[in-house]
């Protein structure tokens, strides 16, 4: 289960996925959301009325190695270029990325998934127009981005992860890891 | 510039100088480095929708990325370059961005 496809006379990407895997899938991005919202943008140690009137965004790359990812610092060797950069777009670009999580799990729970799991043999059935799709899309790169960048994944490093034991919980979170890979594979291919 | 006090011909012959016009002094361009994470399919979908490229063009600057580890993938003025830098991070793919003759 859980493959993107094309409706073929409606156009809409569909897949379907157990409750278990429609739950995991939820659970991941809530994590994404709590992230975004969890490290302020912009450090809020001061007077009240000042914070408010500060339109502008950070200047220095977050210390979490995931938002640092999430959001890289766009110009190497000028660090006023970046700083200013930084402060005109993270806060769009962490907007932009909690709503898209948001998104996967709105269609799910509008698919019938429920706030907790109860029942075994529960389906989903997922039915997107193309732009929720796109935004499926890109919310699961930013759970891969994440997912990978706690784990410490590099390229061709496949054999490490497989040679761990089953029960080692890095070996399942890249289990998981891959298992979205996959899964945008497949929606990647939905919409070419 | 002489002649402003005269009276305007009937028509004007354009006398456009190409040393006049203004052009922004050095290109920029936007660099998608090569990450561990971003699929090629995936990163293909991105240059072709977000950039328009055809397919043969968007598989070949992905190739870059995968193989040289990086690709310029787009040039123009600093303010374009800062809207492609920022696409790309809603996109989630490594992009920075400097003056084209920067090495």
């Amino acid at each position: 289960m859980g493959a993107f496809t094309r409706h073929r006379r409606s156009g809409a990407v569909i897949a379907t996925f157990s409750g278990f895997e429609a739950d995991l899938l939820r659970s991941l991005a809530s994590q994404i959301v709590e992230l975004l919202h969890h490290e302020a943008a912009v450090p809020d140690d001061r007077d009240p009325l000042e914070a408010l009137m500060d339109f502008s965004g950070p200047t220095t790359a977050p210390e979490d190695p995931v938002l640092a990812r999430l959001f890289p610092t766009a110009y190497a060797d000028d660090e006023e270029a970046a700083a200013e950069f930084r402060r005109f777009t993270e806060g769009t670009l962490r907007e932009g990325k909690a709503k898209a999580a948001g998104t996967i799990i709105d269609t799910l729970e509008d698919a019938g998934l429920p706030d907790e799991l109860r029942e075994d043999g529960l389906t989903i059935d997922v039915e997107m127009d193309e732009p929720t799709a796109q935004t499926w899309m890109r919310s699961f790169t930013d759970i891969r981005l994440a997912l990978a960048t706690r784990l410490g994944v590099e390229d061709g490093d496949e054999e490490y992860w497989y040679s761990l034991p089953d029960d080692d919980p890095r070996a399942q979170a890249h289990d998981i890891y891959e298992w979205v890979g996959w899964l945008q594979e497949t929606l990647v291919g939905a919409l070419s | 510039m002489g002649g402003v006090t005269a009276p305007s011909p009937v028509e004007v012959e354009p006398t456009f100088d190409t040393d006049e016009i203004v052009r922004p002094a050095t290109p920029w361009v936007t660099i998608v480095w090569n990450d561990p994470v971003n699929l090629m399919s995936y990163v293909t979908y991105v240059f072709r929708t977000y950039f328009g490229y055809d397919k043969r063009k968007a598989e070949k600057l992905m190739m870059e990325v995968h193989e040289d580890g990086r690709s310029v993938v787009s040039s123009g003025s600093r303010e374009e370059m800062e809207r492609d830098v920022q696409a790309m991070h809603e996109y989630g793919l490594w992009a920075t961005m400097q003056r084209e003759d920067q090495p």
